[in-house]
C-alpha cells in the first residue's frame, strides 16, 4: 500500500459529531411486541378506532412474514421482543403546546444539532417538525402555514384532527402488506410528519422534519405522509441523527407521497444516523420504505438523498408513475465507511403514457464497507413512450471496500426507451497529488474531489441543506483517503 | 532559493538521478534540457514530493529548509509550484473553486485571512489576461475536456494566481502548437520577477526562444553533464543530444 492509500485510510477515520445523549426523563413502554403493546400505543395517542384496527391488521399480517434476505447486507437476527416500541420525553399534559412549554433540555438538544426550534432564530424560509424518539416535540410555523390552508403537523395530531385525510391516504402508496418492515411500521408507528398542500397552493417555505433517536433500546418507527393536491408544490427536507451507542438500534420508517394532477413534491434527505464505530460495533439499522405515487397527470416527484450514516441502510425511494406525462426523479449519494453496509437505490414504475424518470446514483465506499446500488425500472404494457435515464457511478477509496450495482429492467411496451450508464472509479493518486501540489492537505483534497463527484446530486438539494451535505461528506470520509 | 546537492533518487529500485548538483538564486531562470529518459521528470517530481520516488542520497535546501522532509502540500504552501506535464482532470470541481481553495491554502500558511470574494475575482480576471483565457474557463471543471493548449494555459494561470517563489515547469511546451506556445511563454515571461525563480524542464529549444533563460543545464543519464548560458541550448538544437554523452564528466560552466 502506498503512502497515499494509507493517508486516504487515515482521513476516513472520522468522529461522529451528533453522538451525544440528552439526559431527559422518558416514558417508555417496556421492551416487547404484542397486540397489547399496539393497543397501548394507540391508547396513549388517543387514536380513533380505525387507526387501531389498521395497526392490528398490519401486526397480524407481519406475524406471517419473513425477514427479507435478498439485500446485499449482513447482520445478526433482530430480536423484536428486545425492542421498546414507544419512548417519549415526559411532559405535564397532552395536547398541542407552544414552543415556550417545550422542555428547555430538548430545545438545547436541537440547537446543538444545528436545528434551533425558536422561530426567530430560524432562517425565515423553513418550518420544522422535531421528532424525538417516538413523538413530535415541536412543530414551528403551524399557524402561518394554516393561513394558506397548508397542514403541517405531527401525524399523531393529524390522525385526530384530520382523520378523513389520514384514512383516505395512509397506506394507499405503501400498503401494510408491502414488505416486512412496512408491516412492522404500520403496526407500531408512533409519530412522523403529516403534510397536506391544498389545490393550487405553492408552499411558501421549505418544510422539514428533524428525526432524533435518543433513548437506548428503542426503535424509531416514524411515518410520514405528504399529499400535494392539484397544482400544489412543496419542498420537504428531513434530517436524522442518533447518539453513539454500542447496541444496534432499529429505525424502520415509512414515507408515502401522493402527487395529484400537476402537483410537484420535492423530497430531500440528509441521513446521518450513528454508523457504528470503526469495528462495526453499534449503529442504526435503517430499514426504510419510501414511495411516491404520481397519481395525477403531469405530476412530478423528485427524491434527493445524501446517505452518510447508519450501520446498515436498506432503502429504495420509489415513484409509481400512474398519471400520464408524470415525472419521477431520484438523485442519491450514499457514502459508506468503516464497516457500514448500504443497499440502496430506487424503483421507477411506469404505468401512464409519456412518463419519464431519471436516476442519478453516486456511491462512495471507503474502509471495509460495502455499497450497493439496486434499482428497478419497470415499464408497463400501457406506458406508451416511457423514458428512463439511469446513471450510476461508484467511487472506491482504498482496496478493502466494495461497490456493487444491481440494475433490473423490465419493459413490457415496445415504445419505451431505457438507458443505463454505470462507472466505477477510484480517487486517483494523480488527482490527489495534483491538489496537494496546489497546497491543499489530503483531507481537503478528498473532500473536494468527492464533492465534485457528487455535484449532480448536491445541486438538487435546497441551498442550506447542500452546505450541510457537503460538510457531512467531508466529515464522513474524514480519516479515509487511496 | 534552491540548492540541490548530490541528489540521488530511484524509482522502483532503479536509480534514475545519480548525483545532481544545482544552485538557483532568486530571480534566475534555469532551463534543464536533455533526451528522453535522462531523468528530467523524475527531478521535477522529486522536488514536488510525489509518491513513488525514493531519495537515496543528497539533499535539497529550499529557503534554508530541508525540502525533502516536507509533505507536497507543505512545499506548495511555502511557494514551490509545479506546472504539470499532464495536468489532471477533476470532474465536478470548477476551475475557480480549485483556484480559490489553493490560494486560501497558501494564505492560511502565510497567516492571512481567506481571500475576499470580490478581491479574488478581480485578481483572477487580471491574471487571466496574461494567458488570454476567457472567463467561462473559470466555471468549467478542472481540465475536463480541455485541449492540450488549454490545460497548459490553465497551469500558468494557477501559477499567476498563486505567485510562487519557485516555479518548476515540467515540459510545459510539449503538445503545444506554435500559437499556444507563444501565449504560454508570454505568460511565463510576464511572471519573471526578482524574487521568483523559474526552473523550466524541456526537451526542445523552441521554448527558450520565447523565455530566455539565464542558465541552461544538460541532463543525461541522471547527471548534469554540461551547463552554460542560452547559447548552449542553440548548440544542442544544432547537434542534438548525442554529443553530450561523449563530453567529459563534470565539465560545467
Amino acid at each position: 500500500m502506498t503512502d497515499q492509500s494509507q493517508q486516504l485510510e487515515s482521513i476516513t477515520q472520522r468522529e461522529y459529531k451528533a453522538g451525544f445523549v440528552t439526559d431527559i426523563e422518558a416514558e417508555s413502554l417496556p421492551p416487547g411486541l404484542s397486540e397489547d403493546v399496539i393497543r397501548e400505543i394507540s391508547r396513549i395517542k388517543g387514536e380513533p378506532e380505525f387507526m387501531l384496527e389498521w395497526r392490528l391488521k398490519a401486526y397480524r399480517h407481519w406475524l406471517t412474514m419473513d425477514t427479507p434476505e435478498w439485500a446485499h447486507v449482513h447482520y445478526p437476527e433482530i430480536d423484536y421482543q428486545q425492542i421498546s416500541y414507544y419512548s417519549a420525553p415526559k411532559k405535564k399534559d397532552d395536547g398541542p403546546k407552544s414552543l415556550d412549554e417545550v422542555d428547555p433540555e430538548l430545545l438545547r438538544t436541537y440547537e446543538k444539532l444545528g436545528v434551533p426550534l425558536d422561530e426567530r432564530a430560524r432562517l425565515a424560509g423553513v418550518a420544522v417538525d422535531a421528532v424525538f424518539d417516538s413523538v413530535s416535540v415541536a412543530s414551528t410555523f403551524q399557524d402561518k402555514l394554516a393561513e394558506e390552508g397548508i397542514i403541517f403537523m405531527p401525524i399523531s395530531q393529524a390522525v385526530k384532527e384530520h382523520p378523513e385525510l389520514v384514512e383516505k391516504y395512509l397506506g394507499s402508496v405503501v400498503p401494510y402488506k408491502d414488505n416486512y418492515y412496512a408491516a412492522l411500521n404500520s403496526a407500531v408507528f408512533s409519530d412522523g410528519s403529516f403534510v397536506y398542500i391544498p389545490k393550487g397552493v405553492r408552499c411558501p417555505m421549505e418544510l422539514s422534519t428533524y428525526f432524533r433517536i435518543n433513548a437506548a433500546n428503542t426503535g424509531q418507527f416514524e411515518r410520514t405522509l405528504i399529499i400535494a393536491d392539484d397544482d400544489a408544490y412543496v419542498s420537504y427536507l428531513e434530517g436524522c441523527t442518533a447518539p453513539m451507542r454500542d447496541e444496534n438500534q432499529l429505525h424502520a420508517a415509512v414515507v408515502e407521497l401522493v402527487a395529484l394532477d400537476r402537483a410537484e413534491i420535492k423530497y430531500s434527505t440528509v441521513q446521518n444516523w450513528y454508523p457504528g464505530d470503526e469495528n462495526g460495533k453499534g449503529g442504526i439499522y435503517n430499514f426504510v420504505t419510501k414511495r411516491a405515487a404520481c397519481r395525477g397527470e403531469s405530476s412530478k416527484v423528485s427524491w434527493t438523498q445524501v446517505e452518510t450514516g447508519s450501520a446498515i441502510t436498506w432503502k429504495y425511494p420509489s415513484v409509481v408513475l400512474q398519471g400520464d406525462n408524470s415525472i419521477g426523479e431520484f438523485y442519491s449519494v450514499a457514502v459508506t465507511n468503516n464497516m457500514q453496509q448500504a443497499d440502496t437505490g430506487t424503483k421507477m414504475i411506469h404505468l401512464g403514457k409519456n412518463t419519464s424518470s431519471t436516476i442519478i446514483s453516486k456511491g462512495i465506499s471507503a474502509g471495509r464497507s460495502q455499497n450497493a446500488y439496486r434499482g428497478l425500472v419497470r415499464v408497463g404494457p400501457n406506458a406508451e413512450n416511457a423514458r428512463n435515464y439511469t446513471e450510476c457511478d461508484s467511487l472506491l477509496m482504498g482496496d478493502k471496500c466494495g461497490a456493487h450495482t444491481f440494475p433490473y429492467i423490465e419493459v413490457k411496451n415496445p415504445t419505451a426507451k431505457v438507458e443505463h450508464e454505470a462507472s466505477t472509479s477510484k480517487i486517483s493518486e494523480d488527482q490527489l497529488f495534483y491538489c496537494k501540489q496546489r497546497g491543499l492537505d489530503a483531507e481537503d483534497a478528498v473532500s473536494m474531489i468527492v464533492n465534485g463527484f457528487c455535484k449532480q446530486v448536491i445541486r438538487e438539494l435546497p441551498m442550506e441543506f447542500a452546505v450541510e451535505a457537503q460538510n457531512l461528506l467531508g466529515l464522513s470520509l474524514e480519516g479515509s483517503v487511496g | 532559493m534552491l540548492e540541490i546537492k548530490n541528489l540521488h533518487a530511484s524509482v522502483e529500485g532503479k536509480e534514475i538521478l545519480r548525483g545532481i548538483n544545482m544552485t538557483v538564486n532568486p530571480g534566475e531562470v534555469h532551463a534543464i534540457m536533455g533526451p528522453n529518459g535522462a531523468g528530467k521528470s523524475t527531478l521535477s517530481n522529486v522536488l514536488a514530493g510525489r509518491d513513488g520516488y525514493e531519495v537515496t542520497q543528497g539533499e535539497v535546501i529550499y529557503k534554508g529548509e530541508n525540502l525533502l522532509e516536507l509533505e507536497p502540500e507543505e512545499r506548495a504552501q511555502r511557494g514551490v509550484f509545479l506546472a504539470f506535464q499532464y495536468p489532471v482532470e477533476i470532474p465536478g470541481v470548477s476551475n475557480i473553486y480549485l483556484l480559490k481553495a489553493a490560494l486560501n491554502a497558501v494564505r492560511k500558511y502565510q497567516g492571512l485571512d481567506e481571500v475576499d470574494a470580490i478581491d479574488f475575482l478581480n485578481l483572477v480576471r487580471d491574471r487571466m489576461k496574461l494567458v488570454k483565457m476567457d472567463e467561462q474557463f473559470l466555471h468549467r471543471n478542472v481540465n475536463e475536456g480541455f485541449s492540450g493548449g488549454e490545460k497548459k494555459r490553465n497551469e500558468i494561470l494557477q501559477m499567476a494566481v498563486l505567485e510562487p517563489a519557485l516555479a518548476i515547469l515540467d515540459e510545459t511546451d510539449s503538445g503545444l502548437d506554435i500559437d499556444a506556445l507563444r501565449v504560454v511563454a508570454e505568460g511565463v515571461s510576464a511572471l519573471r520577477a526578482e524574487d521568483r525563480s523559474i526552473v523550466m524542464i524541456t526537451h526542445y529549444q523552441r521554448l527558450l526562444d520565447h523565455i530566455v533563460p539565464d542558465f541552461v543545464h544538460v541532463l543525461s543519464e541522471g547527471k548534469i553533464v554540461k551547463s552554460g548560458d542560452k547559447e548552449l541550448a542553440k548548440e544542442l538544437e544544432k547537434s542534438g543530444y548525442s554529443w553530450v554523452h561523449d563530453a567529459p564528466e563534470g565539465q560545467t560552466a
